[in-house]
């Protein structure tokens, strides 16, 4: 086997055509389904026709693309509200599949589609892979999980319909993973960024360096990450690793995805309409303005979703992508509204304790922070594993690292931590999301 | 001389130091010294051993963080003033003994071996050198420690 990488980009994929549809004609396109979906959202969801009702608003009262912003807003609270099936907009009869995602206190949300739906995400997950330069003949190891999560399920009927050959290995087991990206020739891996830095640091210790397999191309998303660790990952194991950006309440991956430029995922807008909005005042925020994305189904029929609130902070890109496309890219999404903490009243996302770990020479951002609260005042403790590289003989050079890494979480935070240096590999690692975050507080 | 001696992180709490010992145990690499470098909530483990390159790997990948440092193995002439002499030699010249530990036993000459980790091994092992005092390398190491 040619155990070397293939770093050729294939001729454009016809699919990937409407990536590059002139602005014009995409407004075109993003109006008719807004109007047609509106309207099926209006007639089959008590919820959104109650909703529209209040504001004395019609599908008819849409006159331009514009008027989208005259639409109520929906959040994840309304699903958990309606579970399971409240928000489906489509028979029984027409519905062929649900995903659901784990809720954090009791019930799941979940989402439904029809088989036009599917066809629709298979497409947009085709594109998102084309966009990055895969194609047919690539081998694809698909180890986000299967199941009830959209990743598994999403990014396996993508591949299979871009032509590639596609290993669905799911989550876990990483041993095996390593393994067959060897053993096959893998070409292009599917997961989270974090669950990829535990590959390549369990391959290091089985002997295995990922810098010689024929492996080029990583499609990593489910979760934050940042640009820091998209350099890591790519010195670490000699690939590209592309940002997808997805969520099961609007279809699951493939709503927007980085082409070869990496610089910020597109999002499929003929499929999903995006503003970015002042999370306090709800007023939209012209391009390049930061805020939180709000996104819109333009072509859902089993759950059509009206201006959807995901809670992740980024801003649409005003210029142009290198590429071509006229898709509008979004800032890659280092943080969401959800994950802040607020810690003695100071504003703390985990994206933060990662840029302070990661300043300080040699430590990887393994980390976990936990919250506490001790006689009504908030501790903040960051769990740090040691490296072989961070690690020294003199308990004095430990002691200085301790401090230079307290130092810099609180120049970024303006918080003092308590810094714990743990043994390597004691944090609880995802095999799926990161779980960065402890509260223990209770509030 | 130099010895090569392997530090392993340990946490500070029951049972944790066990875990590489049994490795060692397990792939039959003996252990020839030992010191045990604690504060509140971590541990240095640092540890000499026949073969350091097998022990070394043998715990990275069991997933411990591992460093191999440049020891040297002094005779000290177990009497008063023996480590006073060595400490002695080294007065003035900037090197600063970051820790010692002493091997376990006495050598047949009537000498104590201690281990030390200098800030500049390779500037110490010239100050010895210029005073004549005694270095032992890995090999003679073995050699005292079996017979």
């Amino acid at each position: 086997m040619n155990m070397s990488k293939n770093r050729e980009i294939p001729p454009m994929h016809p699919a990937s055509a409407v990536d590059f549809l002139p602005p014009a004609q995409l407004r075109d396109v993003q109006f008719t389904r807004l109007k047609d979906m509106v309207q099926r959202a209006f007639d089959h969801v008590p919820l959104f026709r109650k909703r529209m009702d209040g504001q004395k608003l019609k599908p008819s009262d849409l006159r331009t693309l514009d008027d989208i912003v005259k639409l109520p807003f929906t959040v994840k609270t309304d699903l958990r509200d309606t579970y399971p099936f409240g928000l489906c907009a489509s028979p029984m009869s027409e519905i062929v599949r649900f995903h659901a995602s784990s809720g954090t206190t009791g019930k799941p949300i979940v989402v439904a589609y029809t088989q036009e739906d599917l066809n629709d995400w298979t497409r947009a997950v085709l594109r998102s892979l084309a966009a990055c330069g895969v194609h047919n003949g690539d081998i694809v190891q698909v180890a986000y999980g299967y199941g009830l999560f959209t990743g598994g399920l999403g990014l396996h009927y993508g591949a299979e319909a871009l032509g590639a050959s596609v290993i669905p290995i799911s989550g876990g087991n990483t041993d095996r993973q390593i393994m067959l990206m060897k053993d096959f020739g893998v070409t292009v891996v599917c997961c989270t960024p974090s669950y990829f830095l535990h590959l390549i640091d369990r391959a290091t210790e089985m002997g295995i360096n990922l810098k010689e397999l024929p492996l080029r191309t990583g499609v990593f998303g489910a979760e934050p990450w940042t640009e820091d660790m998209r350099e890591r990952i790519e010195a670490g194991s000699d690939i590209k690793a592309y940002d997808i950006y997805g969520l099961s309440e609007i279809v699951g991956p493939g709503v927007a995805m980085e082409c070869v430029h990496q610089s910020g995922p597109h999002i499929f807008e003929d499929l999903f309409f995006p503003e970015v909005i002042d999370p306090k005042t709800l007023e939209p925020l012209p391009d390049g303005m930061e805020g939180e994305l709000v996104l819109t189904t333009l072509c859902k029929r089993a759950m059509p979703m009206l201006r959807y609130r995901t809670r992740d902070i980024t801003a649409l890109e005003p210029t142009r992508c290198a590429c071509g496309r006229t898709l509008r890219r979004i800032k890659r999404i280092g943080r969401r509204s959800d994950d802040m903490l607020i810690i003695r009243g100071v504003n703390l996302f985990p994206s933060q304790i990662e840029a302070a770990l990661l300043k300080v020479e040699g430590t990887l951002p393994h980390y976990q922070i936990i919250v506490d609260r001790q006689k009504d005042l908030d501790t903040l403790e960051v769990q740090v594993e040691v490296t072989a590289d961070a690690f020294s003989d003199t308990v004095s050079a430990m002691e200085q690292m301790k401090k230079r890494l307290a130092h810099s979480i609180e120049g970024i935070t303006g918080l003092r931590p308590a810094v714990k240096l743990v043994a390597p590999r004691t944090l609880q690692r995802s095999e799926g999301k990161a779980k960065r975050v402890i509260d223990k507080r209770i509030m | 001389m130099k010895i090569k001696q392997l530090s392993v992180f340990l946490e500070n709490k029951p049972g944790t130091l066990s875990a590489p010992c049994r490795l060692l145990a397990k792939a039959g690499i003996n252990i020839q010294t030992c010191s045990l470098a604690d504060t509140r909530e971590f541990g240095i483990l640092r540890l000499v051993v026949e073969d350091t390159d097998k022990a070394k790997r043998l715990l990275q990948r069991n997933g411990f963080a591992v460093k191999v440092t440049d020891v040297i193995a002094l005779e000290v002439a177990d009497e008063p003033g023996g480590l006073a002499a060595i400490l002695d030699a080294l007065e003035g010249t900037g090197i600063n003994v970051e820790y010692a530990y002493s091997l376990t036993g006495r050598t047949k000459n009537g000498h104590a071996l201690l281990l030390f980790r200098f800030s500049d091994p390779n500037a110490a092992l010239q100050v010895l050198k210029e005073r004549n005092i005694n270095t032992v390398g890995s090999e003679e190491l073995s050699r005292r420690l079996k017979g």
